[in-house]
């Protein structure tokens, strides 16, 4: 994505105002730029409705909510934030099982990607286009066709027998195995992207300076650990960001490899559909949950929207 | 410069790692020097890509060859797999092919993949092209059409059932409260009937709501994906392309139609695809809202195939929709894969 120019503080046009564009929409007329902030603020409203009478909902009583407008604030006597602690209270486990799985991967996948991004765009040698290819369409796969193997891989391959001596460590718990499944999983499905990301960015890099370095008996590591892997702290903000959102917000991969039931590893995306999963329909308490189970990626996305934006465009 | 770089690139592969940076004598410049050179290379860059690569092509290749060596056999209920070549057959294709609800869901799954990919790319060309009027605050406004897409499936299916609420959903109050009471119905509830229009010839007695009020609901969070893509192509294209059509005398209808938009063509191929891909992932929306049987007016292959695997233990069958899926998808990332390739872009 091209870099947008800052917001100017004053009030003054952007750069962009300067570009053809602007003046051929409107040819001056303040009226069709009002109509254009008008559309534009609309816009807005209707992005943000979904998540306006979510809020409100979430902070109604039983008896508000179904008497009151969904996107209108909660009266004085409708106002509560019970919702709030229950979904806190049956999310909790599921937050901290979803940072557990959510950080590793995506820390895992990062450097997977940006390893082998490196062997195949800095380190040059014929054939390497092909091996891009296989890397690349495993962004595109629909994961429905890897799950049942991937159930019987893990009915076969059992990590919590083969990681035994770690449960014994303290804050370890022998469920915390189906978590480190599903880092294996979403680390696996996470490469092909990490290193279409890393690729592009790596492609950039100067020839002339990797050659230098490689001149004064720099070996392939020392290049990749002294040069490449400090100039990709930008890429690595990006991949991680993207990463950490996509693997979040699973659900499909969580339901196979988490056993059934409520597990003591069930995510944050599990929990939450367990919660909306009810016969009674408290849609206080679920769209609290809903708050609750976003609200990293929520935070995220605010502080680092940009990044994310990138990651999304594959830049 | 580079010309030298590869003679000491030879010069070294052939005699070994200890080179002289002052270029040295250079006698070696013969194509003889070609393999070794392109050996050592390969041989470094091994340690750093291969271990991904195994990791990626187990669980990704291997995966899918392991699913279809499972749709050959007749592994169900409890018992374990059994792999024996001759037991193999494409029983569980046929079976599929004459199923009513595998037909049902490829038809759900087109009408998934061909209007919501097709709406999404509309609308976020207008997005784009909206926020590329040099507009203040134009960070905000982009930040807030792209901030659907950071939420979880799960977490938008859930406000959209409550946007979709029957009696006390958003959108039926707001139809209410502006006289358009006649419209508000129940959007996720399946079929409705579209009464004096199907006396028009071939169109449907009935229109599956429950897939359109998917659709919609997926269009809210996918099209700031369309417009980020837009955006950065509409930005690629040279000033001086809006002058000249300006200059010529277009209205600004006439300059997007003709000259900016198909300048935008990549872009557009790029972003289908990869909605394309989104659509065919729906399955998190589908199962938060209608658990793993949305019932023939939203069904879809992804949802099918789950049922049959993890909730009827039906493993061959759901191997072999998966199968099914999988071609459909190739069908659409191998042609642009391709011309990605040919174009030189990977």
């Amino acid at each position: 994505m091209t870099e947008t120019p800052p917001a100017d503080a004053d009030g003054e046009p952007t750069d962009d105002s300067e570009r053809g564009r602007l003046a051929a929409l409107t040819s001056g007329l303040t009226a069709g730029r009002a109509a254009l902030y008008a559309l534009l603020a609309g816009l807005v409203v209707f992005y943000l409705s979904p998540l306006e009478a979510g809020l409100m909902t979430a902070f109604k009583t039983t008896d508000a909510f179904t008497h009151t407008a969904p996107i209108a604030p909660p009266g004085p006597g409708g106002f509560t934030t019970e919702p709030w602690k229950t979904a806190f209270a049956t999310l909790k486990s599921g937050l901290i099982n979803s940072v557990i799985l959510a950080v590793p991967a995506a820390a895992l996948s990062a450097l997977f990607g940006s390893l082998a991004a490196y062997g195949l765009t800095n380190l040059k040698w014929r054939g390497q286009v092909p091996i891009v290819l296989l890397f690349v369409a495993g962004i595109f796969i629909p994961y429905q066709a890897v799950l049942v193997p991937l159930s019987r891989f893990f009915a076969i391959v059992n990590t919590q027998q083969l990681l035994e001596p770690l449960w014994g460590l303290p804050l370890m718990e022998p469920y915390y195995a189906s978590l480190v499944n599903l880092i294996i999983t979403h680390t696996a499905y996470g490469i092909p992207l990490t290193m279409l990301l890393f690729r592009s960015y790596y492609k950039n890099f100067s020839t002339e300076m990797l050659e230098a370095a490689r001149l004064d008996g720099a070996t392939a590591y020392t290049i990749y650990r002294r040069i490449i892997l400090p100039l990709s702290v930008p890429m690595f903000a990006v991949t991680l960001i993207y990463q950490f959102t996509q693997i979040w917000n699973d659900l499909l991969f969580a339901l196979i490899i988490i056993p059934s039931g409520s597990g003591q590893a069930a995510v944050v995306t599990l929990k939450l559909n367990e919660l909306t999963g009810g016969i009674v329909q408290t849609f206080n308490t679920q769209m609290a949950g809903a708050f609750v189970a976003a609200i990293p990626t929520l935070i995220v996305y605010v502080l680092f929207g940009d990044k994310f934006a990138r990651g999304v465009a594959g830049q | 410069m580079s010309r030298l770089n590869q003679l000491r690139e030879r010069l070294r592969s052939v005699r070994g790692d200890d080179v002289r940076t002052d270029g040295g004598t250079v006698e070696h410049t013969g194509e003889s020097g070609f393999l070794p050179d392109f050996d050592s290379e390969f041989v470094r860059s091994l340690p750093f890509w291969l271990p991904p690569f195994l990791l990626m092509g187990f669980f990704v290749y291997g995966a899918i060859g392991w699913n279809f060596v499972i749709s050959l056999t007749d592994f169900s209920g409890f018992s374990l797999p059994t792999y024996e070549l001759s037991a193999f057959d494409f029983e569980m294709y046929r079976q599929a092919f004459s199923d009513p609800t595998f037909w049902t869901a490829v038809q759900n799954t087109v009408i998934l993949l061909v209007v919501f990919t097709s709406l999404c790319l509309v609308g976020g060309l207008l997005l784009a092209i909206l926020v590329d009027q040099g507009i203040r605050f134009e960070n905000t406004f982009r930040t807030v059409y792209l901030l659907p897409m950071a939420l979880s499936f799960v977490v938008t299916a859930v406000f959209w059932s409550w946007m979709y609420n029957n009696t006390t959903g958003v959108i039926n109050v707001v139809l209410r409260s502006v006289g358009l009471d006649f419209l508000a119905m129940n959007w996720l509830g399946g079929y409705i009937d579209t009464g004096v229009l199907a006396t028009i010839p071939y169109f449907p007695s009935a229109v599956k709501i429950r897939l359109f009020a998917v659709i919609f609901a997926l269009l809210w969070q996918y099209s700031g994906y369309a417009m980020v893509v837009y955006l950065a192509g509409l930005r690629a294209i040279p000033d001086d392309h809006y002058e000249a059509a300006r200059i010529d005398g277009a209205s600004t209808l006439t300059m997007y139609r003709r000259v900016i938009i198909p300048q935008l063509r990549a872009s557009t191929i790029s972003a289908a695809v990869v909605l394309m891909v989104f659509a065919l992932k729906a399955f998190d929306f589908l199962y938060v809202l209608f658990g793993s049987n949305p019932g023939p007016a939203a069904d879809i292959l992804a949802t099918m195939m789950y049922r049959e695997a993890f909730g009827s233990n039906q493993w061959a069958y759901g191997s072999a929709i998966a199968i099914i899926l999988f071609v459909m998808a190739l069908a659409v990332i191998a042609p642009y894969l391709y011309s990605e390739y040919r174009r030189g872009e990977l």
